[in-house]
């Protein structure tokens, strides 16, 4: 026969042949992973987003974070699948939620709701503010962050503001007292008209120009910005740091068992010729 | 060529290991299934304990609040219901309140913080049904000798104005008083002994 | 074993347990069901990576039924409510998040493992003769697979969810004459709705399980009847030792068992991994738009099945209409996956395993797979995603044009079968098993 019975006396399989497979498997999977839609496929696909550089452990960050939550986003928005209680977790007491994060309800084992009437709402903004609970996983940290600090002054606009990773948003900028007012001031395409990318005609390019500052600094309102998407991040799902600890303490533990269960298939197929 | 009790021992032993881990394996991913019948977080905010104000509780009156989905009564009790409850304790299964159906700072006399203002839970301690109010002045129905109190309707047991249950009732013990804490004067948390936030 | 075996039965050494075990195996076939399917099953020693698959697709049957048991203690099929119940399973329900990440993840995990598994049938000939009603089960379960999952997608009710669902349920509507009553019928409704949120969740929690336990059980025993294959493709009970044992056979218990359970452990380290670090996986297994509540008013930009239909999709977007129809895109892809059941009279080769098996074959199935993998992916994407061909082509879509080929490519495998497999060199089968 082949020289392979004669392997199999010795062996009790040929793993060679199996751990290729499994490479070329792994890397396949890992390829389509990679290009893998991305949360702000929903959106703008030509707009390019900047890294949000948030901290999921920066337990100040995530307090700051719901501060400005609570003070800019709770009068519009709710994030009503979400309790005020939970926010314990990011190490504030009950009173402390109570005092400093809760305006409209009195009961610190509520849900996060608004008051704002829906049909007003739409009829103020054209659309429903949306309820913000798991925003963070529908649209992703990235485009949060570029979100909030794209705002720029539009007198065409009915609320006088657009924004440039959300073309004719129906929000006004509800930072702006922070942030100060920009522009939109349009630049000349770079090297004339450009038909090879592939995109289309070529995309005017824009510049953006702080005309009036805010009470921040650009480099402070990034920091908020950071901490407020820190926030909506862990808001989206409040359990992820368990999930990732008692994620490590089962990886631990199969890969304990690993070898065990492996010397007792061994050890039985030591029968098998 | 290998020794046979040898091998078998391995066998055995690596079995044994692998059925503990296994077990272990098993235990530790049951426990979330289980854990999932546990109270939620919405449920554990039903419960939470409930504020009264009694302010506008006038002598003689009995208020109703919900507190995890039972009713709990507040009454004010006048001086002659209080001198009642003295009278009937010879008729009462456990007029000291030996059995711990109230929090300790209500075993006694009244059954409360203060003796005017009673705090009960509106459940019969029989089946479960809830009692109604039978004041003094039902004595041609309740007997002469009545005093006010309570009557279950469901199977007759009868209580005075301490939530205390008669003898010969077909409930065991009296009502329950639950948890509670004067955050003022005019301030019950019902559900709670800590003030604390 | 020890001199004084105690039980003519069972042979355990506690009397207690022989004398129990005794008593139910005379008024059930405890031991002859225990001697049939396990210890004196003979499988081919030969078994190798491609078998975990079968086994570990029963593992995920398993997780899911548990884990869906549990998810529907606090799940609201209310279109008002499921959205939030969901959100309340991860958050305020202890331990929801894990369970509902297992099912999440176990739901593609079952597709994997049903995939790899049906592979392995390609590749050494499971599905040939006398295999061919395990073929069949193996089809069906399939089959209500892909309706399993179809029916369970709606139930988070997000964006995903509800429009998926809408163009699905709307290619119903393209079949001639009888088309917008059934879609209508399959509905309950003019658009998806209440109505057919709940009668998904009832088809989704009991019906399709139980007939999908029924058709494993089936599967099983159309299996244990004829006895395995083997990656040689050679049949293990051409010789038999003098106790009727086939002689490269091995009984199931404890070898399989203990070799499954190795397995077990690595898949089970692979789906903690995703669990616990990647649920959504990319946004494969979790979409990303999925996380936006239902709103029939406002569709969404893309909408695309999750990637275990994304192959059959892609087939479905590749048949230009016909006369104003969609009906010929609906009935290419109704026809990709019922020809599935032909395969074991479409394979008219001399040997089984592709290990014997000529150049033909192995041509084709790589083809199979690399356009199976390629309509899979482009399932996923917008039309547009690999631009347009100048207008020598036409303009059109170079993914349309890729998924044409690859459609034609995915038919050919079938429709050419008889023929390649009957001209294929193929080498001389072994006589006995090699590993």
């Amino acid at each position: 026969m082949n020289t392979l019975t004669t392997l199999a006396e010795n062996k009790v399989c040929a793993p060679r042949r199996n751990w290729k497979r499994l490479q070329v498997l792994s890397l396949l999977f890992a390829a389509a992973v990679l290009t893998g839609p991305s949360p702000a496929a929903a959106s703008d696909a030509g707009v390019k987003l900047d890294p949000a550089p948030i901290n999921p452990t920066d337990v100040a960050s995530l307090q700051s974070g719901a501060r400005t939550f609570a003070n800019y986003c709770l009068n519009c928005h709710s994030a009503s699948l979400m309790r005020w209680n939970r926010l314990m977790e990011l190490g504030l007491s009950e009173s402390q939620i109570k005092d400093n994060l809760m305006f409209a309800s009195d009961k610190v084992g509520e849900l996060m709701t608004v008051s704002m009437i829906r049909k007003e709402a739409k009829q103020a903004f054209g659309a429903v503010p949306p309820d913000l609970s798991v925003t963070a996983r529908a649209r992703g940290a990235d485009w949060l962050y570029s979100y909030l600090r794209a705002f720029y002054r539009d007198p065409a606009r009915p609320s006088g503001w657009n924004n440039a990773v959300f073309e004719n948003v129906g929000m006004p900028n509800p930072l702006w007292q922070l942030q100060g007012e920009r522009v939109r001031v349009e630049q000349a395409p770079k090297g004339g008209a450009d038909k090879k990318d592939g995109h289309g005609p070529a995309h005017p390019s824009y510049k953006y120009e702080l005309v009036k500052p805010g009470s921040l600094s650009p480099v402070q309102y990034d920091e908020t910005v950071r901490d407020l998407v820190n926030f909506l991040v862990y808001v989206a799902e409040p359990a992820a740091p368990s999930r990732k600890l008692i994620g490590t303490l089962v990886l631990l533990f199969l890969l304990a068992l690993l070898p065990l269960v492996w010397l007792l298939k061994r050890e039985f197929w030591k029968d098998v010729h | 060529m290998s020794d046979d009790k040898q091998v078998n021992n391995t066998r055995r032993n690596l079995v044994i290991a692998s059925c503990a881990a296994g077990g272990v394996a098993g235990a530790a991913a049951a426990l979330p299934f289980a854990a999932s019948w546990l109270p939620s977080e919405r449920t554990k905010a039903g419960g939470a304990p409930v504020e009264v104000d009694i302010s506008k509780l006038e002598p003689g009156e009995i208020m109703t609040v919900e507190w995890r989905s039972k009713p709990v009564w507040i009454v004010r009790r006048t001086k002659e219901m209080l001198e009642g409850m003295t009278s009937v304790e010879s008729k009462l299964s456990d007029p000291a309140s030996d059995v711990p159906m109230q929090p300790e700072y209500a075993k006694n006399a009244t059954r409360s913080i203060k003796p005017e203002v009673l705090v009960l839970v509106g459940i019969c301690s029989h089946l479960g049904c809830s009692p109604q109010s039978k004041p003094n002045e039902a004595k041609a129905e309740m007997g002469a000798d009545w005093s006010g109190g309570f009557l279950c309707p469901c199977h007759g047991s009868k209580f005075d104005m301490a939530g205390r249950v008669y003898k010969g009732a077909p409930a065991p013990v009296n009502m329950e008083v639950p948890q509670h804490v004067y955050l003022s004067d005019t301030r019950i948390l019902i559900g709670d002994d800590k003030k604390g936030a | 074993m020890a001199a004084t075996d105690k039980s003519p039965v069972t042979g355990t050494g506690s009397v207690a347990l022989d004398g129990l075990l005794t008593w139910v195996d005379q008024r059930f076939p405890l031991i002859s069901t225990w001697k049939a399917h396990l210890a004196e099953y003979y499988a081919p020693k030969n078994f190798n990576f491609w078998y975990y698959f079968g086994g570990l697709a029963m593992l995920v049957l398993g997780i899911q039924i548990v884990t869906g048991i549990f998810l529907t203690m606090n799940y609201k099929p209310d279109a008002n409510l499921a959205f939030a119940s969901v959100e309340y399973i991860m958050r305020e329900v202890p331990g929801g998040w894990i369970i509902r990440y297992m099912h999440s993840t176990g739901a593609s995990a079952f597709f994997v493992c049903v995939y790899l598994h049906m592979f392995r049938a390609l590749l050494y000939g499971s599905h040939r003769a006398p295999r061919e009603l395990i073929w069949i089960f193996g089809v069906l379960i399939y089959l209500l697979l892909m309706g399993e999952a179809f029916f369970g997608y709606l139930l988070p009710w997000g964006q995903m969810s509800y429009w998926g669902a809408q163009v699905i349920i709307n290619l119903f509507s393209a079949i001639p004459l009888i088309g917008p009553d059934l879609s209508l019928w399959i509905r309950g409704d003019y658009v998806v709705s209440d109505a057919t949120l709940n009668r998904f969740f009832a088809l989704h929690v009991i019906a399709l399980p139980l007939v999908l336990c029924g058709l494993v059980a089936a599967h099983l025993l159309a299996l244990h009847e004829v006895g395995s294959n083997n990656p040689d493709g050679i049949e293990i009970k051409k010789h038999k030792d003098e106790n009727g044992i086939p002689l490269d056979g091995i009984p199931f218990h404890p070898y399989y068992t203990v070799k499954d359970i190795f397995g077990v452990v690595v898949f089970l380290f692979v789906f903690a991994v995703i669990v616990f670090f990647a649920p959504e996986m990319g946004g494969y297994f979790l979409e990303y738009n999925n996380f936006v509540p239902a709103d029939p008013l406002q569709t969404p930009a893309h909408i695309a099945p999750v990637w275990y239909f994304t192959p059959y999709y892609s087939i479905l977007r590749a048949v230009p209409p016909l006369f104003n129809s969609q009906f010929p895109g609906v009935v290419a892809m109704g026809v990709s996956v019922m020809i599935l059941f032909l395969l074991p009279w479409l394979d008219r080769g001399a040997v089984k395993s592709i290990r014997y098996r000529g150049t033909h074959f192995k041509v084709a199935l790589t083809s199979f797979v690399v356009v199976f993998l390629i309509l899979g992916y482009l399932g996923t994407e917008p039309i547009t995603v690999w631009g347009q061909f100048g207008s020598w082509l036409g303009n059109s879509d170079r993914a349309t044009v890729a998924s044409r080929i690859c459609t034609l490519i995915y038919f050919a495998f079938f429709v050419l079968m008889p023929w390649y497999t009957k001209v294929d060199k193929t080498k001389p089968e072994p006589d006995r098993v090699t590993f």
